[in-house]
């Protein structure tokens, strides 16, 4: 039985950059993997890679045991992976509640037309924690709402593999345990989760395995424990999560 | 022999201007993601600086190109850069065409105001004299021009490779963002790329002007030739744009020299750029999805079914007691009017819901004209086959671009407005050279409008149905579909939508619009020629819708009434006819960024002045207690102005 998602030795190179340089992992069901790293290892460009909005200059993506490397974009999107954006990618012009219509317009095929969405729609809202702006405009809620918008919207899609890019950021604490809560709950029923995330309390509490980036390679693998006794890790990243100026720039080890 | 060289030397000395041109557009493009129509247009205005201060003003030559390149070209390339494109880059890549297209026709407007048409013959540089080389004769022009383009080459690579700057230039091609990361400067880098830029379009403009002529179209048009080059290397390629010019000017003059030299051919040629830039489009490779939301769209209100209905029955009913009033000729304006607020609704389709930009609409307006007449079967079934073939040649249009952005659509669009203007239109087996068609009016159910007014009523119902059904349309889940692709294609595609054959299909409806309008406006002239669905028509009605709200059919109706105004205001005033383009050009650039319009802007005077007389009604004080409303916070009043632009809004 192959892993869900597999990705093998992927490289990106932006002109002379390497944004991901050789990086594999794979992803299963019903578990939340964290990838973490200073702010330019590269995490959002192996998303894309991983949903098709990169071409990897090397290397290999795999999704239930098929090789999807030059899939289309809304291809990997319809066998089931979904994601949301760290630079946020909701539809602005339209209210929340629409938002994850159009998700389950997109979903349905434009089939049922007729078929009332708008309480499926609500009920999505409701599960995220955010029902009371369904009819706000989406350019207009907080960020932290809208990436919960986002993952609605991923949700009504029904993945099997759900991408989150830094999704707790401009949640509060209480917001951020609820959404913990959630992200249980979703891999519980089966749903395979690979998150980005800069809240190390989040990703400590929540995360069934870490994956740590950096300068595009993947320097460490592990359960949350193994992560955090890692003194390479410790070096590179985690010793410098508490400040907020250092990870504008990335941490030379 | 001989023959193949002097072809050969014309093609590499056209090729070469092309290559200065095609690089300045490569330079401004890859620096700050503006793709500027105008380009050409800016080449065409500091070639008829350079002929005022040679030739009016009587400087020397030399002085006069001196100060038109190094000086005037960049303080215009700065100023548009800084002031009338700025912030584009980051724009949605509607917009960015638009504002651009605003200057392009803005500064035609200027030319011809400032410089009235005349004869204005320009020496070639060192008076026609030239040099043998073996039997043929070279002019130094010729050299000169060849020579320069070798300059500006060289020049290019050793500023992007030898300088700090333009290390930061070729950073800002791959990525701006990390530009500014590491302490780049992106705006000094954009405002030096367009003072470049500029000056590059001026050296080709002076250098090509004395052979095609001081004229305001032709040299503005050759930014075609430039970026069919430029596409070779994907618009951020510089060798590889060269090698692009260098081919297309050799094809052209090799074009010039073997192909039979019958008429049929004689549009061929001057279609050669179009159909290289076709050829070169198919061969590109997968574009990927452009990654990043558009921000800050409020939509304009969308009437509900009621509210359309009932508006629409009041423009029909007072289309109707103005015909009975207005004489003739008026009333054939009038039709003229409702053609173009139809081709117009064409546009709130493609552009206001969907974000696509096209510059050909008034092409596909023929398309539907030509077929209306040679179909010859003036009836609903006649005028809908005409809209149908339309679309399919819309759809035709769009396929070649279906892997790429949405960039390359609009680009498409202007390569096919070219190829319809100088081949199809003219061929024998369509309108003819300077011909014309004859064309039924419409009968419907039985009952032939022959009389003229009542032919303006029956178009006007058509607009009000079209306008019904868009509407309907943008109330509904596709309309919802629509809005998300051009908020964020990015993530329409992650939830499974295939963005580009959705683009296809709004793209062929939209031609099919505009296809239905030229049929109707066949039956209303009866006789329809080339020279009424010109190529620059179709850029006035981009500007022009965008200006009146391209986003309402209410828009749409405005902007019809004025596209027909306009000549009209032109012909009565020849004084003013280039101010006149100069104004909706520059119009749009100013109101290009609020693709809702001064329709919008009406809206919010109409529940204005409703507001006001709401007040007077309940200027007693018991109902006061309303206006707690405003201590609301101000996320709820925004809302409120929604729905109330909702119910102002009116068809």
């Amino acid at each position: 039985m192959p892993p869900l998602l597999r990705i093998e030795n992927v490289v990106v190179q932006f002109g002379g950059v390497t944004a991901v340089n050789n990086a594999s992992f794979s992803v299963e069901p019903g578990r939340i993997t964290g990838l973490i790293g200073p702010n330019g290892a590269g995490k959002t460009t192996c998303f894309n890679v991983i949903s098709g909005l990169q071409k990897p200059t090397q290397g290999r993506v795999e999704f239930l045991g098929h090789n999807v490397t030059h899939t289309a974009v809304h291809r990997r999107a319809r066998r089931g992976i979904g994601r949301t954006f760290q630079r946020l990618e909701a539809f602005g012009s339209l209210n929340v509640r629409d938002n994850v219509r159009v998700a389950m317009d997109i979903r349905g095929g434009f089939r049922g037309a007729l078929r009332r969405t708008t309480q499926d729609a609500d009920l999505l809202l409701e599960r995220v924690g955010i029902l009371d702006y369904a009819d706000d405009a989406a350019d207009s809620i907080p960020t932290g709402t809208a990436r919960l918008l986002e993952l609605a919207r991923a949700l009504a899609c029904e993945p099997k593999l759900l991408l989150l890019d830094e999704p707790s950021s401009g949640l509060d604490e209480t917001e951020t345990e609820i959404f913990g809560e959630l992200l249980r709950e979703l891999a519980s029923e089966g749903t395979a989760i690979l998150m980005v995330e800069h809240d190390m309390d989040l990703v400590m509490n929540v995360c069934h395995e870490i994956h740590v980036l950096d300068f595009g390679s993947i320097i460490a693998s592990g359960t949350p424990a193994e992560v955090r006794a890692n003194p390479v890790v410790q070096k590179a990243y985690l010793g410098y999560s508490d400040d907020a100026t250092t990870e504008l720039e990335p941490v030379k080890p | 022999m001989d023959a193949l060289l002097a072809y050969t030397v014309t093609g590499i000395f056209t090729g070469a201007a092309y290559a200065i041109a095609a690089s300045g557009l490569v330079l401004t493009y890859s620096t700050t993601r503006v793709f500027n129509v105008a380009h050409g247009a800016l080449g065409m205005l500091m070639a008829f600086v350079f002929w005022d201060f040679s030739v009016r003003q009587g400087l020397p030559s030399w002085l006069a190109f001196v100060l038109v390149v190094f000086v005037v070209a960049p303080l215009i390339g700065v100023f548009v850069q800084r002031v009338l494109a700025r912030g584009l880059g980051e724009a949605p890549v509607g917009v960015g065409l638009v504002v651009t297209v605003g200057i392009f026709v803005g500064v035609i407007g200027l030319a011809q105001q400032i410089w009235p048409p005349a004869a204005r013959p320009l020496n070639q540089f060192f008076n026609q004299s030239g040099t043998h080389i073996g039997s043929l004769f070279v002019t130094w022009h010729q050299i000169l021009t060849i020579a320069l383009s070798g300059v500006v080459a060289v020049g290019l690579y050793f500023l992007l490779t030898r300088t700090r700057v333009g290390a930061s230039m070729r950073a800002s091609v791959d990525n701006p963002e990390l530009l500014q990361l590491y302490g780049g400067r992106p705006d000094v880098v954009a405002a030096l790329a367009w003072a470049i830029g500029t000056s590059l379009a001026a050296l080709a403009g002076i250098l090509l002007a004395p052979i095609v002529g001081l004229d305001y179209y032709s040299l503005t048009l050759l930014v075609i030739n430039a970026y069919a080059a430029a596409m070779l290397g994907k618009l951020k390629n510089l060798p590889l744009t060269f090698v692009g010019a260098m081919g297309l000017g050799l094809i052209q003059a090799y074009a010039v020299g073997y192909l039979p030299s019958d008429a049929a051919f004689s549009g061929l040629r001057a279609v050669v750029p179009t159909l290289f830039l076709f050829a070169v489009i198919v061969l590109m490779p997968q574009a990927q999805l452009r990654i990043g939301q558009v921000k800050g769209i409020v939509s304009a209100p969308v009437a509900s079914l009621g509210r359309s209905v009932s508006f629409g029955g009041v423009l029909v009913f007072a289309v109707a007691v103005a015909v009975v009033f207005l004489s003739n000729s008026n009333i054939l304006l009038l039709g003229t009017a409702a053609t173009y607020a139809i081709v117009m609704l064409s546009l709130v389709l493609l552009t206001g819901y969907g974000g696509h930009v096209s510059l050909a609409q008034f092409s596909f307006a023929g398309v539907g004209a030509l077929a209306y007449a040679k179909l010859d079967s003036p009836n609903l079934l006649g005028l809908l086959l005409a809209a149908v073939i339309a679309a399919f040649i819309g759809a035709l249009v769009a396929l070649p671009v279906l892997r790429l952005t949405g960039l390359y659509l609009a680009l498409s669009t202007l390569a096919f407005g070219q190829l319809m203007d100088k081949l199809v239109f003219q061929d024998s087996h369509a309108f003819g050279f300077n011909g014309t068609l004859t064309a039924g009016r419409l009968s419907v159910l039985g009952i032939r409008f022959t009389d003229t007014g009542s032919y303006v009523v029956l178009m006007s119902i058509f607009f009000v149905l079209v306008a019904i059904l868009l509407l309907a349309l943008r109330r509904g889940q596709l309309g919802r579909v629509l809005v998300a692709m051009r908020d964020s294609q990015a993530g329409c595609a992650t939830l499974g939508l295939d963005v580009r054959w959705l683009r296809v299909g709004l793209f062929a409806a939209s031609a099919g619009i505009a296809g239905f309008a030229g049929a109707l406006f066949a039956g209303l002239r009866g006789t329809i020629g080339a020279q009424d669905f010109q190529f620059f028509s179709s850029l006035l009605l981009v500007l022009v819708a965008v200006v009146w709200g391209v986003t309402s059919v209410t828009g749409a109706a405005l902007g019809g009434m004025f596209l027909m105004l306009l000549p009209v205001l032109q012909s009565d005033n020849p004084s003013i006819a280039g101010l006149a383009f100069a104004v909706v050009g520059f119009g749009a650039v100013a109101l290009g960024r609020d693709s809702n319009g001064l329709a919008n802007r009406l809206f919010v005077i109409g529940r204005f002045l409703r507001d006001q007389a709401f007040e007077v009604v309940r200027s007693m004080p018991d109902l006061r207690g309303d206006q707690d409303l405003d201590a609301e916070p101000d996320l709820a009043s925004d809302e409120r102005e929604v729905t109330d632009h909702a119910a102002a809004a009116s068809h």
